[in-house]
């Protein structure tokens, strides 16, 4: 029997080495991680669905073809038998999806998202769905109608958001990987609060086929990891073409594993975009921005500046964009033909009725503002002034990007402007919520590939900060070579991961956790 | 609902000039549908054509249909258009639960097709040139159907069933231009208008082009003006009038309805009319003014369409005859004179003398069973001929018939209104209701005899030479076999009989 703890804390590259090598079982590792979930996630709350059945079941298939040896066994995935979660805005069969909405609550999806299909084709055990702000609309978790996620390295702090539940998980050492979604920073700034990895890939690099859009023109599937390595290992899974989006790039994927593998930034430039640090950026924040950057210099990286200044347009034209579409993606939640229909308690029994009453129940706070927000900017008279104007400034922030590609082969920021804050704290004033953002939107707004790292943590609160890599549209493989070095830099110095300096979970709870997280959000019914 | 007011339609044409204008939606015939694999195909059990796509469920993403581009490219080159060279969609936003996105993803700015013409034929060989605004995509809805309700309309029904069989089924939606000068030949001007759109859609193969099932759908908009005044009066539009009379009698009447109206010193409501055709009028459907919100924005879940040079010279290529080019033809490889191939055209059977031809008839036996039979019967029945329910081959089999000796075409003309009646196929009614004629010399020429016995003074002119006098004898005789016997068989036994030369 292997010590399980060492299991868990085991990145998804070095499970899968083992298990290839038959030291240990994909039941046992997979087990490894439900119990570490029954142990812990009570007070993490990163999971509102466990997949406990299914996950064991696809790990004893990949031991059973291991066992048989031959053909079948030397076809299996390199990932075969390594867990994974998936945020519960991607739909899966057999599993309940609700985007983190009372809305869909209840509802399992008919198919399989692309991006699970290919997790499944790769037989990696699906270990669960994990907790978002409702329908990714948020950078706390606060918003899921499921109660929020607790930041692993402080239970009082957030764990970022969107994908705070995806990044928790991977922190807490529940699941080695899990996928994200990111439509203006959900997996690269949960990624920055957790001390974890987390990549948007270039727009249209994965498949958005089954992710629950909020800006279709925005959303990008991507990876959560302990190490740049094991997001490069997932990237590879789930990226490519898929003929079921229309926005699916059709060039083949480069190799992301071997440029993680590869790493080398020796004469490489890197460009400090000057709109994103300094001013409004926490100082722990940016003293540990600077020793990244001394780091990169030393290994041979030139490091120079660009500016960017039609950047300071970005989060407004974001906030225009991002729910002009949401109101349009989300008004096929209206109760008619599936999840929750509420009826109006008196007056006529219209369709319209039902409608509004199933919306007016259903959806959060946070979803109907940006729902009103996006239905005033498409209104007519209102259109140009709003979504108009801000398709122009995307543009611009298109241009600023080329330019500064033009000078750098990559370019490097801070991943957000401070660490984890307090839940609660910016509950009540979205405009400071949303200007946790502002590092991460631009790479959505030009469709470019993004990839946040543990830069360490700040002195001031000995939070993690997030260090953010951008590389032009179809160079991933550029983040993963410039990310793996200075991750190895930046380790170097620590004397090992970041995540050995957060906080014992096991004793920070207070009583073992044994009851399912299922019964939490009520799903037990509907199973 | 009391019926509206109405002025005759000539005292409508002196005081005032109308103004039309038609959105004709064309319904693709493509095996899966617009935006998803899900099967394009009518009459279907309900919800079985459809996949997560077409019932909007979370995470779904449309895909275009390559088969529907070509269509509509060629829909669009068949009316004279320009071809954008790319072009995108765009989500027209309502909710409505026969739209599972509660957005219909359509085109709105920048139309695949554009800027084209069409000249329509009247009945007096007139041309007429309509202009095409735009020929745009966009997909179906489902199939609503309101149930308990008095009108079968969502007003004071009970609950309503929904059939997403035809949710994003593909749409070719033509619009005109305003067509002005039309005058009194509006009416006719509307029919000859739709029915050339549905032929070419047809001719395309674009479209199964039925009418009665929906393949061609009809608005008509249509507005008054006093005679010389060069603003146009407001418009009412009649939604979905799905078949070529109704569209010439939907027009007619609004002309007439709208006369009323302004007589009156109203002004027209801006709004949608359903049409009845059982009453021949229209009622009032909802308010619609230009300032309806769609919140139309383009949809960003697809690229835009691509349509190079190349691929639309290939499509020109493959176009058929252009319907003009067509009737040339057709007249001349039938032999028929001008005003018999005008009145061919005009009743609207072409096509079925075309495909009755094509099942072995002459082009002769074919004009003259549908225009001497069927055309009269569909005008009793109230319906377009070919919707009548005449298959070619019942033609070409009681045609047949006739030729053989078998029946006569009086009795055919009997057999064909058994068809029409659900009886069976030509053989089976000849079968059931006796209708033989009678063949058999035997008792023919017992007839004959019979007859030469009553008028010997008639037997002996023939004798004489005067063989047209034959005829009072053929018609005793045909008399006597209450018509049952072959009139031409008789002629040439009475003759032999009396030993004489036809």
């Amino acid at each position: 029997m292997t010590d399980s703890t060492e299991l868990i804390r085991s990145s998804a590259a070095a499970l899968a080495d083992r298990l290839a090598a038959r030291e240990v079982s994909a039941v046992e590792v997979t087990q490894a991680h439900l119990d570490r979930i029954a142990a812990v996630d009570g007070k993490i709350h990163a999971f509102l669905h466990v997949n406990t059945d299914e996950a064991l079941a696809v790990a004893a298939e990949v031991d059973a073809i291991r066992a048989a040896g031959g053909a079948a066994a030397a076809e299996l995935h390199a990932l075969a038998g390594v867990p994974i979660a998936v945020k519960d805005l991607i739909v899966t069969v057999g599993q309940p999806t609700t985007a983190g909405s009372k809305i869909l609550e209840g509802w399992h999806s008919p198919y399989d998202a692309t991006v699970v299909e290919r997790l499944r084709a790769a037989k990696m055990p699906i270990l669960g769905k994990t907790n978002l702000d409702e329908f990714a609309m948020g950078s706390s978790t606060e918003h899921s109608a499921f109660g929020p996620t607790h930041n692993p390295w402080d239970l009082d702090r957030i764990p970022g958001g969107s994908g705070g539940g995806s990044a928790a998980a991977v922190a807490a050492f529940e699941a080695p990987l899990a996928l994200g979604t990111d439509t203006g920073g959900s997996i690269r700034q949960p990624g920055a609060v957790t001390g974890t990895v987390g990549v948007k890939p270039t727009y249209g690099g994965v498949s958005r086929y089954g992710a629950i859009a909020m800006a279709s023109s925005l959303d990008q599937i991507g990876p959560v990891s302990r190490t740049v390595l094991d997001s490069a290992l997932l990237h590879q899974v789930i990226g490519g073409h898929d003929p079921r989006d229309s926005t699916s790039l059709p060039d083949p994927l480069e190799d992301l594993v071997a440029a993680a593998r590869t790493g080398n930034v020796d004469g490489m430039k890197i460009g400090i975009i000057k709109e994103l640090h300094g001013e409004g950026y926490q100082a722990g924040v940016e003293t540990r921005f600077n020793e990244s950057l001394e780091l990169l210099k030393a290994a041979g990286a030139e490091i120079v500046e660009v500016s960017c200044p039609h950047f300071k347009y970005a989060l407004g034209a974001y906030y225009l964009i991002m729910p002009s579409e949401a109101s349009s993606n989300l008004a096929k939640f209206d109760g008619v033909r599936y999840g929750l229909r509420v009826l109006p308690e008196d007056g006529p029994m219209t369709i319209e009725r039902v409608m509004a009453a199933t919306r007016a129940a259903g959806f959060g706070d946070e979803v109907k503002r940006r729902i009103i927000l996006g239905t005033y900017a498409l209104s007519a008279g209102y259109y140009d002034a709003y979504y108009g104007s801000a398709q122009k400034v995307r543009t611009l922030i298109q241009r600023d990007f080329a330019a500064a590609f033009g000078k750098a082969d990559v370019l490097i920021s801070p991943t957000a402007p401070t660490t984890a804050f307090k839940l609660g704290e910016k509950l009540n004033d979205p405009l400071a919520m949303y200007l946790n953002d502002v590092a991460t939107i631009p790479a959505n707004m030009a469709g470019i590939p993004g990839l946040s790292l543990p830069g360490g943590l700040a002195d001031e609160d000995g939070l993690p900060v997030g260090i953010q890599l951008l590389a032009p549209a179809r160079k991933d493989a550029r983040l993963y070579r410039v990310g793996a070095v200075l991750e190895s830099l930046l380790e170097a110095q620590w004397g090992g991961p970041l995540l050995d300096r957060a906080p014992s979970l096991v004793e920070l709870v207070e009583t073992p956790v044994v009851e399912p997280v299922e019964t939490l959000v009520g799903t037990k019914e509907a199973k | 609902m009391s019926a509206d007011a109405t002025i005759s339609f000539d005292e409508a044409m002196e005081k005032y000039d109308p103004v039309l204008g038609f959105e004709v939606h064309v319904e693709l015939n493509t095996k899966t549908k617009m935006f998803s694999s899900a099967p394009n195909v009518f009459g279907d059990e309900p919800n079985t054509n459809v996949n997560e796509v077409d019932l909007g469920m979370p995470g779904v993403l449309p895909v275009v249909n390559r088969t529907a581009i070509e269509s509509s490219i060629k829909i669009g080159l068949a009316l004279n258009c320009k071809i954008a060279e790319s072009c995108t969609f765009a989500r027209k936003q309502y909710f409505y639960p026969d739209t599972p996105k509660n957005f219909q993803t359509s085109q709105y700015e920048d139309p695949i097709a554009y800027d084209g013409h069409l000249d329509i034929e009247l009945s007096d060989g007139t041309i007429f040139r309509v202009e095409i605004e735009r020929a745009h995509m966009e997909e179906d809805a489902g199939k609503l159907t309101h149930m308990g309700g008095a009108t079968g309309r969502i007003q004071g029904a009970d609950y309503s069933l929904v059939d997403y069989n035809r949710s994003g089924v593909p749409l070719v939606e033509i619009v005109t231009k305003p067509i002005e000068g039309a005058g009194s030949r509006a009416p006719e001007l509307a029919k000859a208008y739709v029915a050339a759109v549905r032929e070419i859609v047809k001719n395309l193969g674009v479209s199964d082009a039925k009418m009665e099932r929906g393949n061609v759908r009809c608005d008509a908009n249509v507005s008054l003006r006093p005679h010389g005044r060069e603003r146009f009066g407001i418009r009412s539009e009649t939604k979905n009038v799905n078949s070529l009379r109704a569209v010439e009698h939907a027009v007619r009447y609004e002309i007439q309805r709208h006369g009323a109206v302004l007589d009156s010193g109203e002004p027209v409501i801006q709004e949608t009319r359903h049409w009845h055709e059982d009453t021949r009028t229209t009622t009032s459907g909802r308010a619609k003014s230009d300032a309806d919100d769609y919140r139309y924005f383009p949809e960003p879940d697809l690229v835009p369409i691509v349509a190079s040079r190349e691929w639309v010279e290939e499509l020109r290529a493959t176009l058929p005859e252009p319907p003009a080019a067509r009737r040339k033809r057709l007249q001349a490889g039938w032999g028929y004179s001008d005003l018999e191939f005008r009145d061919v055209v005009n009743a609207g059977v072409m096509d079925e003398i075309e495909e009755t031809i094509a099942a072995g008839a002459t082009p002769t036996v074919a004009r003259k069973w549908w225009m001497g039979e069927i055309v009269g019967r569909a005008k009793n029945a109230d319906v377009d001929p070919g919707q009548l329910g005449v298959d070619p081959a019942t033609i070409v089999e009681l045609n047949k018939m006739v030729e053989d000796g078998r029946i006569n075409n009086k009795m055919a003309t009997e057999v064909l209104d058994g068809v029409l009646a659900g009886e069976g196929t030509p053989a089976e009614i000849v079968e059931k209701r006796g209708l033989a004629v009678v063949s058999d010399d035997g008792p023919l020429l017992e007839a004959i005899d019979a007859a030469l016995a009553a008028q010997p003074g008639v037997a002996d002119k023939i004798r004489g030479g005067k063989v047209q006098a034959v005829g009072a004898i053929v018609g005793a005789v045909m008399k006597a076999t209450r018509g049952q016997a072959d009139a031409g068989r008789v002629r040439e036994l009475i003759l032999e009989r009396l030993g004489v030369e036809g």
